[in-house]
């Protein structure tokens, strides 16, 4: 990855200094950017300077560098695309995008990168763009620094913020994200990562991951999102992290997993969702050292997962702290901290001497019959779970955690510096953006 | 002052007042008399609206008394049993009783009379029971009422408290006032008492002066009259099947 | 009114029972916020104990209180004054005593430990809120019960069966009665059955703001709207506050009606 920014960077500055430099404002030579495209060489840049151009939908096929200075505006009018690049080399700075407009036939977008590589779009604005940067058969490139508001309504009439189709190598790093479909989505994407990015409020997932391998994604934050962040069928995709906050609804997670395996899910925040992990028919995820709090239920196991380890994660004033539906087989609770453990620890090896169940009674009764909720917290229900504790009639014998902590990893503390360093995201890209994503951070 | 018409009581399938006409509309002092469960606090507690006639009606100063509360102004009560909120102290307790019933009190002749000075900082727990009869009487003398009703007073006192106690009742009686006891000390009904009204299975048995129930009885002192007056009244009861026959000597 | 409000209240914030109770939440309170040194852990533990606690404690002292202070009661009986006021003024003064200690003996501990500059403000003021209801419906109840039956025994017996039936006893029967009836819809039923105990009541408040995650997993409709929106606070304060004075209407009509 290192490596890919050197040359990256090495090729844009050359083409600074290789290439020529051309203006565009209302009362320049080129008062259009069209027109400056049409005349410009290969490897030259043009600057943009602040004013508003409406033009339509403006083709890119050579290498070209476009630098807006004072944000001037590209306004598609509600009716058009407006950047479609289709070519090797391109770097977009400094624009704000706005107005493409809803479309039910076409996937229109603020920027689309059509099978190129090597590309960077970096500190742009977007406002209600249908598709805001929509990637597609492209690889080696980089999303960052981007604001991207839009004011989605329904999932059938709205698009992605950041739409990612058949790519390869891409960076997406410390965006923020918000009012669309989907925040980040990612269909057959390999080998590529998300890191520091804030998506929020977006209709259906705030990231969204489907039929890619190999990737990982880091230091985000995720909240209030219809259903949360959804991995589904992918394989070896490292979580770590990352924030999951304020997910709620009947189908809203914050973190959906479906069809997944080889899979990492470390050291992330889950605060407040209704659900904070839900995995279902995913086979070798590795669970560890995550803080679940105040979660309606920290996770929730759906029939089909088979040899999960979770382990040293932190369980804290979740109603329920785990669902499973049927056992499976060879999964593994071992070493975890759970807020409710009452158990002593004589030895002082900071482990429990007796074992726990976190899966209650009630929370099998509650599956069974949820509006049965209304008695959460009953002396009734508290006695119910106790002599379920005592001798384990309905729920899973293998449910359990044999080496409970006494106390809670410290290690997660850590995330709340992650998110304060997205709540900083956030604010700065309400300005000219620059926020400083640290790419040494990211790798691979 | 107090008219009395077919009071009757039932509590549950108690009954206690089976039909009691009562008038005392002359001042002087009453003696209600009768063994236990005769009815006779069931009859004060009526008059103070603390029962609930099961039928017929209570009048004081004239008026019926159902749902009245106002009246009580004109009758000074002392209960039975004195026991009073543990964690108050006998000045508060004056202090409150003086908040509840407005208009002028007398209590330091009282207080100085009972010798009750030195324990107006007690709190009412720490007191000895006779001690809190004497806080008890100080509730119920201090107020200027035109009806007194005494339930049991002498309970617990001293011989001096029991001579001050006479005093004092003789005095109200000088007053002019409608004096009620309940009692069974004979001794003091032969000091005190004007009138005798003898109450037995919720009938009164006898009504009218002391003279007339000692000479009634050929006996010379209340108490032998009361024994045959009960005797009497036995042997009416094994003659007669239906037993509630009641006579009236006024 | 006013006045025997006054003096009960005065007389039962000297007695020592009310130190022990108070003096029970003051420590209680202390050594949670001592060792666990998190407002939001504390104030969920107090959530739980205020639920079994508050109920209990109203019951047995209203109880307590009308037996032991009968015969004054009869001496204020027979003092000019409306029936209806001493009791009302008697029933306030109870309430009023336990929910002071439950006040000082809880929020003290909080205040000074700056439970007003925190996020925990809200969920602090729910729970004072729910200490207070709690100990004014369930004195009212038991105050009712003890107005009702002279025996002591039979009085005692009763008040803690009602305290029995209201914190476990009706939630097992509305528990066996949701899985048996499984297949129908139920969320009208759960959430209206909930209405018919203070306790159930008191404790959705409580889950309005600690569990609000896990409730907005359900399907339901009604259940989103109620337990959603403002609504559900609403109702439930307000079912609540009919709570407090349907009991109090009981004691003014049973005290009107009885013998002393």
């Amino acid at each position: 990855m290192k490596k890919f920014i050197a040359i990256a960077s090495i090729v844009f500055w050359s083409n600074f200094l290789l290439g020529n430099t051309l203006e565009v404002c209302p009362t320049c030579t080129f008062s259009t950017l069209k027109k400056a495209i049409e005349l410009a060489q290969p490897c030259d840049t043009i600057f943009v300077k602040k004013g508003t151009y409406e033009e339509g939908n403006i083709l890119i096929d050579k290498d070209l560098t476009l630098v807006g200075k004072n944000l001037p505006i590209l306004d598609g009018n509600g009716n058009s695309e407006i950047l479609t690049v289709h070519n090797n080399f391109f770097h977009l700075e400094g624009f704000l995008i706005q107005n493409i407009g809803t479309s039910y036939t076409e996937d229109r977008a603020g920027v689309r990168m059509k099978e190129c590589q090597n590309f960077t779009l970096k500190n742009n604005r977007f406002l209600d763009a249908f598709f805001a940067i929509y990637l597609e058969h492209s690889k080696d490139g980089v999303v960052e620094g981007n604001f991207v508001k839009g004011h989605a309504k329904d999932e059938a009439g709205s698009g992605n913020a950041i739409h990612l189709w058949y790519c390869e190598n891409i960076s997406v790093l410390g965006n923020h994200v918000t009012g669309h479909r989907d925040g980040i989505y990612l269909e057959f994407v390999n080998n590529s990562h998300i890191a520091g990015n804030l998506s929020e409020g977006n209709l259906r997932y705030g990231l969204h991951f489907m039929f890619s391998n190999h990737d990982f994604y880091r230091k985000n934050t995720f909240r209030d999102n219809g259903a949360g962040v959804a991995v589904m069928y992918s394989k070896q995709i490292d979580m770590l992290q990352n924030v999951f906050e304020k997910n709620w609804g009947a189908a809203a997670y914050g973190l959906l997993l479906k069809e997944i395996h080889d899979s990492k899910i470390e050291q992330n925040e889950f605060r407040e969702n209704t659900v904070g992990i839900f995995a279902e028919t995913s086979n070798r995820l590795k669970i560890n050292s995550n803080h679940f709090t105040q979660n309606g239920w920290a996770m929730k196991i759906s029939g089909g997962c088979q040899e999960m380890v979770v382990h040293q994660n932190s369980f804290v004033s979740n109603s329920f702290d785990l669902a499973v539906q049927t056992s499976g087989t060879a999964n593994n609770f071992d070493g975890n901290f759970w807020g409710d453990y009452a158990g002593y620890d004589l030895d002082k090896d900071g482990v429990g001497d007796v074992p726990y169940r976190p899966m209650k009674l009630f929370s099998y009764v509650v599956g069974r019959t949820p509006e049965a909720m209304v008695l959460l917290r009953s002396l009734f229900v508290d006695i119910l779970n106790f002599s379920e504790k005592v001798s384990p009639v309905f729920t899973p014998e293998n449910v359990v955690d044999n080496r409970p902590l006494m106390k809670q990893n410290v290690s997660i503390a850590e995330n709340s510096s992650i998110q304060k360093f997205n709540e900083d995201l956030s604010l700065t890209s309400t300005s000219p953006i620059t926020p400083e994503v640290n790419s040494g951070q990211v790798n691979h | 002052m107090i008219s009395i018409h077919h009071l009757h009581k039932s509590f549950g399938k108690n009954h206690v007042l089976k039909g009691v006409d009562l008038d005392f509309d002359k001042p002087g002092i009453t003696a209600v008399l009768g063994p236990n469960g005769s009815g006779k606090t069931t009859l004060i507690k009526s008059i103070l609206g603390m029962v609930l006639p099961s039928e017929g009606t209570i009048e004081v100063a004239g008026k019926n008394i159902k749902g009245q509360w106002k009246y009580r102004r004109q009758i000074a009560y002392l209960p039975q049993i004195a026991r009073f909120p543990d964690n108050l102290k006998v000045k508060e307790l004056l202090g409150m009783i003086k908040d509840l019933r407005v208009g002028p009190s007398d209590e330091e002749l009282l207080i100085d009379q009972f010798e009750l000075r030195p324990f107006l900082d007690s709190r009412l727990a720490n007191l000895s029971g006779g001690t809190r009869q004497k806080v008890n009487l100080v509730l119920t003398f201090m107020y200027d009422c035109p009806i007194i009703i005494l339930d049991e007073p002498t309970a617990g006192l001293d011989p001096i408290s029991m001579v001050r106690l006479k005093e004092l009742i003789e005095h109200q009686r000088a007053l002019g006032k409608t004096i009620l006891i309940t009692t069974h000390v004979m001794s003091l009904v032969e000091e005190l008492a004007d009138e005798v009204v003898y109450l037995l299975e919720g009938h009164i048995h006898f009504r009218g002066s002391l003279k007339t129930l000692k000479e009634t009885y050929g006996e010379a002192s209340v108490e032998r009259a009361i024994a045959s007056l009960l005797e009497r009244q036995k042997g009416k009861l094994e003659f007669s099947s239906n037993g509630h026959q009641t006579f009236v000597l006024a | 009114m006013l006045e025997i409000l006054k003096y009960s209240f005065f007389d039962l914030i000297r007695s020592r029972w009310t130190y022990i109770y108070c003096g029970f939440y003051l420590l209680f309170t202390l050594s949670l916020l001592w060792l666990s040194n998190d407002l939001s852990k504390v104030v969920i533990s107090l959530m739980n104990v205020v639920l079994l606690l508050c109920p209990l404690i109203a019951t047995m002292f209203g109880v307590m209180y009308y037996y032991n202070s009968r015969e004054f009661t009869e001496l204020l009986l027979a003092q000019p004054m409306k029936r209806t006021s001493i009791f009302l003024g008697q029933y306030l003064g109870l309430a009023g005593s336990l929910s002071a200690s439950w006040l000082i003996g809880t929020g003290v501990p909080f205040v000074l430990y700056g439970v007003f500059g925190s996020a925990q403000a809200g969920n602090f003021l729910t729970l004072m809120l729910i200490g207070v209801a709690l100990s004014f419906i369930f004195s009212a109840l038991a105050f009712l019960i003890a107005l009702k039956n002279e025996n002591r025994i039979k009085g005692f017996g009763l008040a803690i069966l009602v305290w029995l039936f209201f914190a476990v006893v009706y939630d097992g029967f509305l528990l066996l009665s949701l899985s048996y009836f499984n297949e129908y819809p139920l969320e009208k039923f759960a959430l209206a059955a909930s209405m018919f105990n203070p306790i159930d009541l008191s404790r959705i408040l409580i889950l309005l703001k600690l569990d609000i995650s896990a409730l907005m997993g359900f399907t339901g409709a009604v259940f989103r709207k109620f337990l959603g929106t403002g609504l559900g606070m609403a109702v439930s304060l307000g079912v609540l506050a009919v709570w407090v004075l349907l009991p109090t209407w009981g004691i003014r009509r049973v005290s009107l009606r009885k013998d002393f």
